[in-house]
C-alpha cells in the first residue's frame, strides 16, 4: 500500500510481460479503487492502537445510479414507469432513486407509494413478479431521518428476473403500509421484521411478536440493543464477550 | 368442597375447571347449564414437543370431531440469535454461524451466505474452479442427506418405521464421507469466503466411487417400500394439497412448488458455482399433494448422484500443477494450508515454518488477516440458492467494515410453514402429520 503505486503502472506493466500473478492482479485492482477514508482503525475504549494499519477504505455504494442500469434493469424501470404513469402517478413520484450495485438492483420507494409499487410489480405483465421472497430490515442508527430501512426482494418466475425495494423511515414513525394483501407470503417476514426491528406494517393482519417471545421488551436486531453476554474465563485469561471486544472498523 | 368441576360465570362466558377424576360431574353441570350446543370443539396444543414436528413446532389446533378446522403454527422455541451474532463476528467467522441455522443443510447455508460476501467483495468470476467443483459436491451430498432426512421421519411418523431406519442409515454414508472431507459430519463451516476451507483428502475419490456404486440401490430400497405402497398412497395421496396459485401467493419454492409441475429450479434458471456445466434434469409432478412431494425429493436424489459423479469425474481428472481451492488473493485468502497432524487438523507445518522462521511480514499479515479479517466494500446484496427445502437467501449488507452490518437468512422453511394452515385446516388432525412432513420444515432454520 505504497503511494507511488498508481493505477496507470499496472496497466503499462500488462503489455508483454509473462502473465501476471492473479493474486498480484487482484491487489493492483484494489489499489486502483477510489479512497474515501483514511486513518485509524475504529478502535474505541482502549488506549491500544496496535489496530493502526494505515486504513484506506474505498468504494463507496453508489447513492444513485445513472441510466443505463445495465442487463434487463433499464427494461424493468421503464415497465415500472409505465405501469405507474397508468395508475396517474409518474416514476419520480413513487421512486425516490435507483440503485444499480453489484448487478442488483434497487429502487428506493416512497412509503406512500409502497403498495402502489408492490401491485404492479406483481399485477403487470411486464413486470410479473409473482413471489416476494420476503422483508428483511436494516437499522442504520447513523442515517438520520431515515433509520429504519426495509428491504423487500422480489422474483418474477416468467421473466426469471429479481428486483429489490427498500423503503426507509425515520426511527420516530416506524410506519411502513403491510404488503400481506399484495403478498401473502409477507405475514410472517412482516412479523419478524417488526418483533426485530420494530418497524410497524399498518394494516398487518395480527402483527405480532414471532421469534421473541410475547412478552419481550425491545427489539434485538436493532443497532442500540445490546447483544449480552458475559466473559469467560480461560485457564486464568478472561476472554470479554463478543460485543465487549476490541472491532475494526 | 362441593363439587371437583368448578365452574364460574365471567364475562367471556361459563368456565369449568376440570382437574381430574371429574367428568362425569362437569358432563352432569354442562348439561344442566344448557351449554351443549351439539358440536364439540377442542383445542389442542400439539407441541413445541412432539416428535413428528421436526423440531420445536407448536400447533394450535382446533378441532370439530377430528376434522382441524383452524390450525396456527406457533414458532420462536429455537431462536438462538444467529443473525444478531454474526454482527459481532468477522466474515469468515460467519460461516460457523450461518451453518448452524438449518443444521440439516449446513453446507447451503455456507453456500448462500458466501455467494453473497463473493459478491460485495466483486471477488465471484475469481474463484476457483476446484473449489466450485467442491462446493457443487458438497451440496449434493448434502441435498441426499438432507432429503433422506426428510423422507425418513415422513416414513416413522406414518408407521413405516423401516423406512426411517433406511433413510437414517443411508445419511449415514453422507455424513461419513462430510466427516472425511470437512472433519465434522455436521456444522462444518467448510465453504468460506473465495473458496473452501481445504482440498479433498487422499482417499476422498475412491470413497466417493464406493458411495456411487451403493448408492442407487439403497435409495431403490426405499422406493420399493413406499414409491407403491397402498398403505402409504392413503395417507399421502391428495393430502396437503397446495396448487401453483397458492405456491405463488405464499413464495413457497423447492420440492412444493415443483409438485405443481412448474420446474423452477435456481439451479437451472439462475445458475450460480458453475451449475450450468453439469448435466441433470429437475424433476416434477402435478400431483400438489404429499405423495408428488416425495417423489420430487427421490427423484432428485438420483439427479444429485448424477450431479456427484460429474463432479467426481472432474476432480479426479488429470490436475493442473497449480489448482488451488481458495481464491489467489493474499487479503481475503486464508493464508493457512490445513493439513492433518498427530492432534488433529491444523495449520500446515511449511506454513507455519514460513511464518515463524522466515518471514515477520508473512507473521504480522497472517496475525492481521485471522484476528482482524478483511473487509468487505459497503453495499448489500442478496444471494439465492435452490436449497433442498427451496430458495435459500442470504441478504448481506456490508458497513464497509470487518464485520457484517447485517445478515439475513431467508429461510425456505420459515416461509413455508405459514403455508401449513392452508394444506391442512379442513382436512383430518392425522394428514397434519405428512403435511408438515412434506414441508420437511427445520426448526433451526426457521427460527435461526
Amino acid at each position: 500500500m505504497t503511494e507511488t503505486n498508481q493505477p496507470g503502472q499496472a496497466n503499462e506493466a500488462g503489455a508483454g510481460a509473462p502473465a501476471p500473478d492473479p493474486a498480484e492482479l487482484a491487489g493492483r485492482e484494489r489499489l486502483s479503487e477510489q479512497i474515501v477514508r483514511t486513518g485509524m482503525f475504529g478502535v474505541q475504549g482502549t488506549p491500544d492502537t496496535s489496530g493502526y494499519g494505515g486504513l484506506k477504505v474505498r468504494r463507496p455504494p453508489p447513492l444513485s445510479s445513472p441510466r443505463p442500469y445495465g442487463s434487463y434493469f433499464d427494461e424493468v424501470a421503464d415497465a415500472l414507469g409505465g405501469s405507474l404513469e397508468r395508475e396517474g402517478w409518474s416514476f419520480g413520484d413513487a421512486v425516490e432513486r435507483v440503485v444499480s450495485d453489484r448487478g442488483e438492483l434497487t429502487f428506493h420507494v416512497r412509503r406512500d407509494h409502497l403498495i402502489t409499487v408492490a401491485q404492479r410489480l406483481r399485477d403487470d405483465p411486464a413486470l410479473a413478479f409473482e413471489i416476494m421472497t420476503g422483508v428483511s430490515g436494516v437499522h442504520y442508527p447513523r442515517d438520520e431521518g431515515r433509520e429504519l430501512h426495509a428491504v423487500y426482494h422480489f422474483l418474477s418466475i416468467t421473466h426469471n428476473r429479481r428486483v429489490r425495494v427498500e423503503v426507509s423511515v425515520p426511527d420516530a414513525d416506524p410506519h411502513i403500509p403491510s404488503l400481506v394483501g399484495v403478498y401473502p407470503a409477507n405475514d410472517w417476514h412482516e412479523r419478524e421484521t417488526w418483533d426485530f426491528f420494530g418497524l410497524i406494517f399498518d394494516g398487518h393482519p395480527s402483527l405480532t411478536r414471532i421469534e421473541m417471545p410475547d412478552d419481550w421488551k425491545g427489539h434485538p436486531q436493532r443497532k442500540d440493543y445490546p447483544l449480552g453476554g458475559i466473559p469467560v474465563e480461560y485457564r486464568g485469561a478472561t476472554i470479554p464477550p463478543p460485543d465487549e471486544r476490541r472491532a475494526y472498523q | 368442597m362441593s363439587t371437583s368441576a368448578d365452574q364460574a360465570d365471567t364475562a367471556e362466558g361459563r368456565v369449568y375447571n376440570v382437574s381430574g377424576q371429574d367428568w362425569d360431574e362437569f358432563v352432569a353441570a354442562v348439561d344442566e347449564a344448557g351449554d351443549r350446543t351439539g358440536e364439540e370443539r377442542i383445542v389442542v396444543n400439539m407441541g413445541p414437543q412432539h416428535p413428528s414436528t421436526h423440531g420445536v413446532l407448536r400447533l394450535v389446533l382446533t378441532l370439530d370431531g377430528e376434522t382441524v378446522t383452524e390450525l396456527r403454527p406457533v414458532i420462536g422455541y429455537l431462536h438462538t440469535g444467529i443473525e444478531k451474532n454474526l454482527e459481532y463476528r468477522t466474515w469468515t467467522q460467519g460461516v460457523t454461524f450461518v451453518t448452524r441455522a438449518d443444521y440439516l443443510m449446513p453446507i447451503f447455508n455456507e453456500t448462500a451466505y458466501c455467494l453473497a460476501v463473493e459478491r460485495l467483495l466483486g471477488i465471484e468470476d475469481r474463484i476457483p474452479e476446484r473449489a466450485n467443483v467442491i462446493r457443487v459436491l458438497m451440496m449434493e451430498l448434502n441435498r441426499i442427506s438432507s432429503h433422506l432426512g426428510g423422507i425418513g421421519p415422513l416414513g416413522l411418523e406414518l408407521g413405516a418405521s423401516t423406512v426411517f431406519i433406511y433413510g437414517m442409515r443411508e445419511r449415514e454414508k453422507v455424513l461419513d464421507l462430510f466427516e472425511l472431507i470437512a472433519g465434522l459430519r455436521m456444522n462444518m463451516a467448510f465453504i468460506r469466503p473465495g473458496g473452501v476451507a481445504q482440498d479433498l483428502p487422499s482417499g476422498a475419490i475412491e470413497k466417493l466411487r464406493e458411495f456411487l456404486s451403493v448408492m442407487p440401490g439403497k435409495v431403490g430400497e426405499i422406493r420399493a417400500l413406499f414409491d407403491a405402497a397402498p398403505a402409504f398412497f392413503a395417507r399421502t395421496k391428495g393430502i396437503s394439497y397446495l396448487d401453483l396459485e397458492g405456491c405463488m401467493a405464499f413464495g413457497v419454492t423447492g420440492p412444493m412448488l415443483r409438485a405443481t409441475g412448474l420446474p423452477w429450479d435456481l439451479r437451472k434458471s439462475q445458475p450460480y458455482c458453475g451449475y450450468e456445466t453439469y448435466e441433470f434434469d429437475v424433476p416434477t409432478v402435478k400431483t400438489c399433494d404429499a405423495y408428488g412431494r416425495y417423489r420430487i425429493r427421490m427423484d432428485e436424489i438420483d439427479q444429485s448422484l448424477r450431479i456427484i459423479e460429474q463432479c467426481v469425474d472432474r476432480l479426479a481428472g488429470k490436475r493442473p500443477a497449480h489448482d488451488p481451492v481458495m481464491i489467489e488473493d493474499a487479503k481475503i485468502g486464508w493464508p493457512a494450508r490445513l493439513a492433518l497432524g498427530p492432534d488433529g487438523l491444523g495449520p500446515a507445518p511449511d506454513h507455519i515454518a514460513h511464518i515463524m522462521g522466515q518471514s515477520m511480514e508473512a507473521l504480522i499479515h497472517h496475525f492481521k488477516l485471522v484476528t482482524e479479517g478483511f473487509r468487505v466494500p459497503a453495499g448489500q446484496v442478496y444471494a439465492a440458492i435452490e436449497s433442498p427445502r427451496g430458495e435459500l437467501g442470504a441478504h448481506v449488507v456490508s458497513d464497509g467494515g470487518t464485520r457484517p452490518f447485517r445478515v439475513h437468512l431467508r429461510d425456505p422453511s420459515f416461509n413455508h410453514l405459514q403455508a401449513l394452515p392452508a394444506m391442512a385446516e379442513g382436512g383430518l388432525i392425522a394428514d397434519v402429520i405428512p403435511a408438515i412432513a412434506s414441508i420437511d420444515p427445520v426448526l433451526g432454520g426457521v427460527d435461526r
